[in-house]
């Protein structure tokens, strides 16, 4: 994929669900606005992350606030662009590049729509290889690159630049103004160099997206197992198949806490799990013993069609399959775990690796 | 005594009812004019069963009429979608995600304007009334004759949409309005789509309902008409011409609420067996559980109330294939030539209706047309079509309590009398006729869908009155006040909302308040 078109937008939005781990956002209105912005403003160019130059100017954009007020105010692409247009004047830098703070969910796609709006190629590739629910949860802040000075912008043309003392601020001023703004904002930070990106991102993420997204669709047209076909693909391993017996939620501190029990079939029969979420799933216990955690990637699909089902969505009498995927290799590393491990989400365990 | 008839694509039923007691049940054919068949209907009825007209309490009717108008692109307004937002939400205007067939059909204008509000009630943007006069104008000189009118968040505050429409009404006084926050629920273009919808079908819910009402009167029946909506609830003539989009799934409703009421169960898994597909939903408290997701309805994303329904290509019509060892049964169907293909009809096809009539299930056509049919193969067809039905319906079970089973419809004689897991098939006197019982009985609802900040401590409070409301609501609407309960109710906690804000879905019920 060297370019972007209107055809692989299906597709990387269906891949981009499952990279969402339950969170991330319904990419549905994603794939609309970038859909609209490739219409407008011609494909995007794809380039892989080896292939920046070390002084490119790249710049990660993202939507931040409730999905579920996304889908009732729609943001525009005039409102991705102006939140990268506002932070490169502050900057007084000439963007090259725009790429991913995610790759999981509705924040795969507004970079196509930012990088069709400006008419700047999209690096292939992101800040996580999946879906967090926190701004600084992003391999960068690993490599010392500071999420400030970072943009936010709201579809009335209120802009913001914040510059805080580290990450973790910029995460909690951000999500202020982002309430004050409606709850739905555009943002831009993570400004990098070309540098910057080889060393601290995830290669190859949106491809991913793309190549999951077919296989899903491929395996249904086929009548093969596209839940198969995505563990195959992720190098990942299938934990439990089961129906929803129960699920119960929680709004803490702005969050959707909860989580969901699911009672074995075929040949989890007799057997019982649990995921745990916050937004996204964080832990999965069968039988009362974590089999998975985070950082590793904890995705629920629809038993038959392969197709992810967030944690809002997740209801009584789904058949599911619950599949684990390893994270990229740095989330496992000690600052990795204290950045996203179990414990910073309030679970006293170690991490559980896929393959533990 | 009142009369249930139930319009389908094939066959218009019709039942007359004193109390819950079934006096007079007929199946004729749905005409192409739909009035013709339902006077047929009415006059079956009185053959049957002599009535005096003047008796008839309320009469009630589901049909698939507007939803079948929708698919066929068949008689649309033309419609001019207005959505106030402005500044937001100009990247996807109006039916942006609408096969190009519909957009043609319904000649669709779009209309952006400044307005619409956050999640928490403030103003996105002031009203433009100038710019709403502007685009009034142009529907005018462009021919428009139903306009909808949608505005950001209007499930939590509705005062634009209710602005617009007194402004647009002043500059067009001929043209038909339909107000989002009326129709759906939260999700913009969901919301927006059901209501484009329901503004394109507004001159035709006009004639049809007209049609529907003279010929309830030309048989001399002076009670009140009601049409069945998707939730197993009534709307009046008024309501149904001003909402054609809430009749849309009365159909696999009224089988529902029909079967609840033969078989006595309230809380139950319902299969409903027609010609060509086996619809099965569930009963709780009596009412179908509805979709949580949304629904496509002729390819375009909407989010009004549907039932939950499952459908498998499995009815009297289905085409059976392959030996006792490889039978397979469906999904393909010889439909409305079963009584020209199917072997006891005389046909070269062999069909599930012929599978019943071997198996001494059914008498239909001539049994000793099929007396030849291996046995082996008759009850591979059967457990086949028991395994896929028994199926489904785990499928649609929502707790490990076993639920009951109820079959309905003319192909239900397909069904064993004992489903894996599900026990018996509870099979009930004129199942034949359930869709048209199930409008007969339908009731009358009032429903709260909103997003609420509940304060700490202030939960409780805030529930009681979205119950209320709801309760306040389907009396209003006509329901007897006595019987009024609360027979569903859904909390969601919505994520990355301060407050605690919570979206709470309440609906009361009660029965229809008669000859008040």
């Amino acid at each position: 994929m060297h370019e972007i078109t209107i055809d692989h937008l299906d597709d990387i939005a269906r891949g981009a669900a499952i990279l969402g781990t339950g969170g991330g956002g319904d990419p549905y209105i994603g794939r609309l606005l970038a859909s609209a912005a490739v219409r407008d403003h011609g494909p995007v160019p794809l380039v892989p992350l080896d292939e920046i130059g070390d002084d490119a100017v790249v710049l990660p954009v993202a939507m931040m606030g409730a999905p579920t007020v996304m889908v009732e105010k729609l943001p525009s692409a005039e409102q991705v662009g102006l939140a990268a247009r506002t932070l490169a004047t502050y900057l007084g830098k000439e963007l090259t590049h725009i790429a991913c703070a995610e790759a999981g969910g509705v924040n795969s796609l507004i970079p196509v729509v930012a990088a069709a709006q400006l008419g700047l190629p999209l690096v292939d590739a992101d800040g996580m290889g999946r879906a967090f629910p926190e701004l600084q949860m992003v391999l960068p802040t690993l490599y010392g690159v500071r999420a400030t000075p970072m943009s936010i912008a709201d579809e009335k043309g209120n802009r913001g630049v914040l510059d805080t003392v580290d990450n973790h601020w910029a995460e909690r001023l951000a999500r202020s103004a982002t309430v004050d703004m409606g709850c739905s904002a555009m943002i831009s930070n993570y400004a990098m160099s070309g540098a910057q990106a080889r060393e601290s991102l995830v290669p190859g993420t949106l491809t991913l997206c793309a190549e999951l997204g077919a296989r899903v669709r491929q395996a249904r047209a086929e009548h093969a197992d596209p839940v198969a076909s995505v563990v195959e693909r992720l190098g990942g391993r299938t934990l439990f198949s089961g129906k929803v017996v129960d699920v119960a939620r929680r709004t803490v501190t702005g969050f959707a806490r909860g989580e969901a029990k699911l009672s074995g079939m075929d040949g989890d029969m007799g057997s019982e799990m649990v995921l745990k979420f916050q937004n996204e799933h964080l832990v999965a216990e069968r039988d009362g013993v974590p089999e998975a955690s985070v950082p590793d990637l904890i995705c629920c699909l629809d038993h038959e069609s392969g197709e992810a089902v967030t944690t809002e969505g997740l209801r009584y009498g789904q058949r599911v399959t619950v599949i684990a995927a390893p994270a990229d290799p740095r989330w496992h590393t000690p600052g990795g775990i204290e950045l996203a491990g179990p414990r910073y989400f309030g679970y006293d365990i170690d991490p559980v690796g896929v393959f533990a | 005594m009142r009369i249930g008839i139930d319009v389908g694509g094939t066959n218009t039923d019709a039942v007359l009812l004193d109390g819950r007691k079934v006096l007079a049940s007929i199946k004729t054919s749905t005409t192409e004019d739909v009035t013709s068949g339902i006077v047929a209907a009415i006059n079956g009825l009185q053959q049957q069963r002599a009535f005096d007209p003047a008796a008839v309490q309320a009469v009630m009717i589901g049909t698939t009429h507007f939803i079948n108008a929708l698919v066929e692109a068949h008689r649309l307004a033309p419609t001019a979608a207005v959505r106030l937002s402005l500044p937001a939400g100009a990247s996807l205007p109006p039916m942006v995600d609408w096969p190009q067939r519909l957009v043609g059909a319904v000649s669709g204008r779009s209309y952006l304007v400044h307005g619409g509000h956050e999640f928490d009630g403030r103003h996105i943007a002031e009203l433009d009334e100038g710019e709403l006069r502007k685009a009034a104008e142009d529907m005018g000189q462009a021919g428009v004759r139903s306009v909808a009118i949608t505005s950001v968040f209007s499930p939590v505050n509705a005062e634009f949409e209710a602005r617009a429409a007194e402004i647009i009404a002043a500059e067009l006084p001929d043209v038909a309005i339909s107000l989002s926050h009326e129709i759906g629920r939260i999700g913009l273009l969901e919301r927006e789509n059901a209501t484009v919808i329901n503004a394109a079908l507004r001159e035709l819910a006009a004639h049809i309902v007209d049609g529907l009402a003279a010929s309830v009167s030309g048989a001399g029946i002076t009670a009140p008409l009601y049409l069945s909506q998707n939730d197993g609830t009534l709307m009046d003539v008024d309501f149904a011409r001003r909402y054609p989009v809430a009749t849309f799934a009365s159909g696999p409703t009224n089988s529902m609420r029909g079967a609840a009421v033969l078989s006595g169960l309230d809380t139950c898994a319902v299969v409903d067996v027609g010609g060509t597909t086996s619809d099965v939903g569930v009963l709780r408290q009596g009412f179908p559980r509805e979709a949580t997701t949304d629904v496509s309805v002729a390819g375009i994303r909407t989010n009004f109330r549907m039932p939950d329904v499952l459908s498998i290509g499995i009815g009297g019509g289905s085409r059976v294939r392959g030996g006792a060892g490889d039978v397979t049964v469906g999904p393909d169907s010889v439909g409305y030539e079963l009584t020209s293909k199917a072997l006891v009809f005389g046909g070269d096809t062999l069909t599930a209706t012929d599978i019943a009539v071997a198996a001494g299930r059914a008498g239909i056509g001539d049994p000793s047309l099929v007396a030849h049919l291996d046995r082996d193969l008759v009850r591979a067809a059967l457990d086949k079509i028991a395994a896929d039905v028994a199926d489904v319906v785990e499928r649609m079970r929502t707790s490990a309590e076993p639920l009951p089973v109820v079959a309905v419809g003319g192909g239900s004689v397909l069904l064993p009398d004992e489903l894996a897991d599900a026990g018996t098939v509870h099979r009930p006197e004129n199942y034949a006729v359930a869709n048209a019982i199930g409008a007969a009985i339908a009731q009358i609802g009032g429903e709260v869908d909103r997003v609420y900040a509940i304060e700490p401590g202030r939960r409780e409070a805030v529930v009681e009155e979205a119950k209320q409301e709801a309760v306040d609501r389907a009396v209003a609407a006509g329901a007897s006040p006595a019987s009024v309960g609360i027979v569903d109710f859904d909390e969601v906690p919505i994520p990355y909302l301060p407050g605690n804000a919570t979206r709470i879905r309440v609906k009361a019920v009660g029965d229809l308040q008669l000859g008040a």
